[in-house]
């Protein structure tokens, strides 16, 4: 057994609640936290990537289609995860067994309760995406050794998801809706946002509208770092940052806002 | 500010709650002593748990004045909610965490140390008689089980003041008996109980006081007994007749009792001496299929009040 972390922050409280589900499920989850990542790199990477020609090799930058892919996956892994989280996670702490309420009895304030749970979801993250990482250096699909700094950018990458969505499922009474944020939200980004090939594949027209959605963003960071190629054009770097704490900034501001009305409404 | 001994635990003056155009409690004013147990008692929409949610310091009021604990829930709601238990309609437990789990993590909630925790847990498993079940899961428990769990998670900070919305509504009649028994204890040991309630047995049973609650307003106030003695008599005799006679009854029980009520399935005379009053239908020739006679209740009192039974 893991002991309960504790914290005097009202907030904090609400991670501890999230932590201690968590201590049941934890060894099947740290066990698929592995082994995904190494299956998606072998299949896609290995696999798929030995068919990928050496004319193309040149257009993703003169790395294997491994080294390319990789980063991209660790930033869509990120998004599909916190995705989650935010989704079933938040509509059940509101409609199915009610914690957030019986929380919100206590002196938890339902901002304690947004912030709470976006801290586990980002704590969360941050497993999945070191561990991801490690994975990626064991292929030997890393470039550079700034790729330990793809774990903070593949958690940021899924703040940007995890906040606006979460914000989302606060005002939901059921999980109907969910299903179309995976189906024209998530599944579409993970394919188009430039995880498997590059953006400049695409359409024209297609093109501009990439940049509207955090995935695009965070796979240019992840892949930056671990390619190592983002010290060419730092200033470009710091714009995606920007957009990817810009989507998290209105994420939260929107979160806090549904997830009070919710629950003072009851 | 702090409440002094001379002030009500709870004091509500012109309390009112709106939900867009509908109000929900309308002006209401009502006083809760410390160490008194105090029901809302009314028919579903009547406004309780929109009260109860306010006292709760969970929804802001509309207008009017509400103190609990000498505090404004406005302004202090996290130091109100410190010092309340809070037993919801619905259970709100963790069904992914075991019993004694669920103790735990809402002493978290509060702040208190694990070692603390552990120590109450303890006394309130015991409590609720639910020591056997601390290392299994909540979902497999019973109604009643799960009620007494909700009830000792909600004495974890051993709060002054137990704020219950109907806390034994679909529960059989065993487990609201042994629940109302561990109410009781708790009021005995000094704990301000505030409950709402469509049952007049529980009304009855727990509350020192209540006010009965109709379409948003306090419709009545008193003990169980004021209220009987104000707006019903001693006993009352339920009368059943055949199919499609009552209707043609009109006038016939005229003067037998103080009152005469005509509802759906039966009718019911008031009377100070219902045995009497019984005969009396007897002897005028009227042959009803069954008669019941029995002491008034606050059911009388609601019928009463408002025209209508509080379970529709």
């Amino acid at each position: 057994m893991i002991a309960l972390p504790r914290t005097n922050s009202t907030a904090g409280r609400v991670f501890e609640h999230r932590f201690l589900q968590y201590r049941r499920t934890f060894r099947s989850s740290i066990f698929s936290s592995f082994l995904s990542p190494a299956l998606f790199l072998t299949a896609m990477g290995l696999g798929l990537g030995s068919y990928v020609s050496t004319s193309a090799v040149q257009s993703l930058g003169g790395v294997s289609y491994l080294a390319f892919l990789a980063p991209g996956l660790l930033a869509a892994t990120a998004m599909q995860s916190a995705s989650f989280e935010a989704t079933f996670p938040i509509i059940g702490g509101l409609v199915w067994n009610r914690i957030f309420h019986a929380m919100y009895a206590t002196p938890i304030s339902p901002r304690d309760i947004a912030l709470g749970n976006l801290a586990w979801i980002a704590a969360r993250l941050t497993f999945i995406s070191t561990v991801f990482t490690l994975i990626i250096i064991l292929f030997g699909a890393a470039e550079s050794p700034l790729v330990v700094l793809a774990i903070p950018a593949a958690v940021l990458t899924g703040m940007a998801f995890a906040a606006p969505i979460a914000a989302f499922s606060a005002t939901q009474r059921t999980p109907d809706r969910f299903s179309n944020i995976f189906r024209f939200g998530i599944t579409p980004l993970f394919l188009f946002s430039g995880t498997f090939f590059p953006l400049s594949s695409l359409p024209t027209f297609l093109q501009p509208l990439a940049w509207l959605t955090p995935l695009y963003h965070g796979v240019a960071l992840t892949r930056g770092l671990s390619l190592g190629t983002i010290v060419d054009d730092p200033g470009f770097a710091l714009v995606h940052l920007i957009a990817l704490i810009g989507f998290i900034a209105v994420g939260i501001w929107a979160l806090l806002r549904t997830m009070e009305r919710r629950l003072v409404r009851g | 500010m702090s409440d002094t001994p001379a002030m009500p635990l709870i004091r509500a003056r012109g309390l009112t709650k709106r939900f867009g155009t509908f109000t929900a409690v309308d002006s209401v004013d009502f006083d809760v002593e410390r160490g008194e147990s105090f029901g809302f008692l009314g028919p579903n929409g009547a406004g309780k748990t929109s009260t109860m949610r306010m006292i709760g310091a969970v929804s802001p009021i509309t207008a009017g004045t509400l103190q609990v604990m000498g505090m404004d829930p406005a302004t202090q709601g996290p130091l109100i909610r410190a010092r309340l238990g809070v037993v919801p309609q619905q259970d709100t437990l963790d069904a992914e965490l075991t019993v004694r789990e669920n103790l735990v993590i809402y002493g978290r909630y509060f702040g208190m140390a694990l070692a603390e925790i552990g120590r109450r847990a303890d006394e309130l498993l015991e409590f609720a008689q639910l020591s056997e079940r601390a290392g299994d899961q909540v979902e497999p428990l019973s109604g009643g089980m799960k009620r007494r769990l909700t009830i000792a998670r909600s004495l974890i900070n051993e709060p002054e003041l137990l704020l219950l919305d109907e806390p034994t509504t679909g529960l059989d009649p065993q487990a609201r008996h042994l629940l109302w028994d561990r109410l009781y204890r708790l009021k005995q040991r000094g704990v301000t109980l505030v409950l709402t309630t469509h049952y007049m047995d529980e009304a009855e049973q727990l509350c020192d006081r209540l006010v009965v609650m109709d379409k948003a307003r306090i419709v009545a106030e008193g003990s169980p007994r004021e209220l009987i003695e104000r707006y019903s008599t001693r006993e009352v005799a339920e009368l059943r007749f055949a199919p499609g006679v009552a209707e043609g009854l009109d006038g016939r029980l005229d003067g037998i009792a103080q009152r005469v009520e005509h509802l759906p399935d039966r009718v019911l005379l008031y009377a100070d001496d219902g045995e009497a009053a019984a005969s009396a239908v007897h002897q005028r020739g009227l042959k009803p299929e069954t008669v019941l006679v029995r002491r008034s209740s606050l059911e009388d009192v609601f019928l009463r009040l408002t025209g209508r039974s509080l379970i529709e």
